[in-house]
């Protein structure tokens, strides 16, 4: 019980601590996915879903 | 006859649902019985009602239905369900009118106070939450639950999960709206703006909203598509967005369970910072991210070309949801709010013209190649011009929540014409423009009625916003501008009822061109009306005459 405190603890420190660089941390790999050139293919299939459908 | 053999039982949905239907007419019969004010006691009344009606709808379903639910797909194709959607459509039509006339009303009251007739019931501080509760809630909610049903069934490729839950949602949560405000009128209100509704209609909201969520969500889980398509994301964010907000600002105790008032667990300046971390997000999250949604699919559709940028609505999607959650404190400047939340508030409201701007961008382009279609079809034209109003208030927000600037606009006009840029623009086009797109597929119509009304409708609607919001920038500005001028002498050199005075004219304007928009709604809801009677059916196809090759 002690010991899940202590992780909980903490996590609970690092994230209130870090949260600023966490959220840009997830922000700027979001931005990375979406530029990715291997997903260019899957992007420019996707844009077209609303055009294919029945 | 073969297949009605296999033995017809009630599921567990239909089992579950009357009996929870059948204890809750009994509850609120009691509750109205036991109730401490006339208006629970209307409401309770209005519940038990409604559960008895639910209970017999769901009985008589249950006989007239086949022993087997609707099969998920007939002949390899999905077999939509279209039926709930249907009702929200016709239902936002009818909230939109009720909606436009209730503002058209108050705008009058405002410019010729004799019209509150000395009535508590339709006086100006009980129609206007009728108002912005109707339009926001009852007409952009049921266009957001019609097109958000409409847009994940067809994106995923999948029926909509769940037989009755969808009906629920659609018939529960305008049961919510006539609570609410039916509420309204009757003098009950927690007072905190755009959450008016008392603690009962609360809890009715989580449930039927928790619900939304499932029916939603369970249909993204059995979708035959691998992508998950934007405009879901968005639609996404906006059901659990609002669900967090709902709970957030709503903790309230009730003074007896039996009676109508309450008392909001949060005090002071927490609970102002409350009431506007879920009033912005409401403005971010319902009257933006839901419909994005239907730009992100309603555009490319009725245009008839692929999204321009597919990454770059990714990182609208995202750096919109990163961004709008912090921008409520902008609602406090110069309050008791702390100062760093304030700029904090105000930094985060200018970073989101990026994210606003970016996806203005992104829908407008869409039409690149199609450019031409403006000239032809007044539904697409309806569809542009609201995304560029949302460029236009989406400029305008950022710039009013900056400190300087928004000690000449809180508390006047000016705020009033920038909701209504973004509310009648933006929202009312947006969804115009959707309604006129679904009721033709939804009713299976080669087009709609009339597009020569469509235009008659945009031009009308359009003169309207333009005369609502200038007259309100005028008054506003002007507003302001008396409030802080001194005499030489350092006194206030105009008393509060010569502004009034002032703003007289605008107010007569503003009502007129609110006058107008009702009138392109009128003529919106005739249009439709005669593409569902006499418009000419669409043909399809029978897979059965398909050449063999």
């Amino acid at each position: 019980m002690k010991a899940i405190l202590t992780v909980q603890n903490i996590t609970s420190e690092f994230v209130t601590s870090f949260w600023t660089p966490i959220f840009v941390g997830i922000f700027i790999a979001i931005v990375t996915y979406a530029l990715w050139p291997r997903n260019q293919a899957t992007f420019d299939e996707a844009s077209r879903m609303p055009l294919r459908e029945e | 006859m073969n297949q009605s053999q296999t033995a017809k039982s009630m599921t567990h949905g239909e089992a579950g649902l009357t009996t929870v239907f059948a204890v809750s007419a009994l509850v609120c019969l009691f509750a109205a019985a036991k109730a401490l004010d006339s208006a629970f006691a209307f409401h309770a009344s209005l519940a038990s009602a409604a559960s008895l009606w639910a209970l017999f709808a769901i009985v008589n379903r249950y006989q007239d239905r086949p022993a087997a639910l609707p099969p998920q797909e007939i002949n390899g194709r999905p077999n939509y369900n279209m039926g709930p959607i249907k009702f929200a459509a016709v239902a936002s039509v009818f909230w939109g009118i009720a909606g436009f006339a209730v503002g058209l009303i108050i705008a009058c009251q405002l410019a010729w106070p004799a019209l509150n007739f000395d009535l508590a019931w339709i006086s100006f501080g009980r129609l206007r939450p009728l108002h912005t509760s109707a339009v926001i809630f009852a007409f952009g909610g049921n266009v957001l639950i019609a097109t958000s049903f409409y847009v994940v069934q067809k994106t995923c490729r999948a029926r909509l999960a769940g037989d009755l839950a969808p009906w629920f949602v659609v018939l529960g949560y305008n049961f919510f709206i006539l609570i609410a405000g039916t509420g309204y009128l009757l003098g009950v209100t927690q007072s905190k703006e755009y959450a008016e509704p008392e603690w009962y209609a609360d809890h009715w909201l989580t449930i039927v909203w928790v619900v939304y969520l499932l029916v939603f969500l369970m249909t993204l889980v059995k979708r035959k598509e691998p992508h998950i398509f934007v405009a879901n994301w968005f639609y996404l964010a906006f059901i659990v967005t609002i669900a967090v907000l709902h709970l957030g600002n709503n903790p309230a105790l009730p003074v007896s369970v039996f009676g109508s008032k309450s008392y909001i667990a949060w005090g002071g300046v927490q609970d102002a910072m409350f009431q506007w971390w879920y009033g912005h997000n409401a403005v971010g999250f319902f009257l933006t991210a839901g419909f994005l949604a239907i730009m992100y699919y309603f555009i490319p559709k009725r245009a008839e070309r692929p999204i321009y940028s597919y990454r770059l609505s990714i990182i609208h999607f995202w750096a919109l949801i990163f961004l709008y959650i912090w921008a409520g404190p902008h609602h406090l400047h110069y309050t008791a709010l702390p100062d760093w939340a304030q700029t904090l508030g105000m930094t985060f409201s200018i970073m989101l013209w990026m994210p606003s701007w970016g996806g203005m961008i992104n829908g407008l382009m869409t039409l690149s190649g199609a450019w031409d279609k403006l000239r032809t079809d007044p539904v697409l034209r309806m569809l542009v011009v609201s995304v560029a109003f949302y460029g236009m208030s989406t400029f305008e927000g950022p710039l009013m929540s900056i400190k300087v600037v928004n000690s000449l606009s809180h508390y006047t006009d000016w705020t009033i014409g920038h909701v209504h840029a973004g509310a009648l623009g933006w929202v009312g086009f947006v969804s115009f423009g959707a309604l006129y797109c679904l009721v033709p597929w939804l009713w299976e119509r080669k087009g709609l009625y009339s597009l020569k009304l469509v235009n008659w409708h945009f031009w009308i609607a359009t003169i309207g916003i333009v005369l609502y919001i200038s007259a309100m920038w005028v008054s506003g500005i002007l507003q302001g501008l008396m409030w802080r001028a001194y005499t030489s002498l350092g006194f206030l050199e105009y008393s509060f009822i010569e502004t009034v005075e002032a703003m007289h004219p605008f107010y007569i304007i503003r009502a007129a061109g609110g006058g107008l928009f009702l009138i392109g709604s009128l003529i919106m809801a005739y249009n439709l009306w005669m593409t569902v009677r006499v418009g000419e059916a669409e043909v399809q196809a029978p897979a059965a005459l398909q050449p063999a090759e």
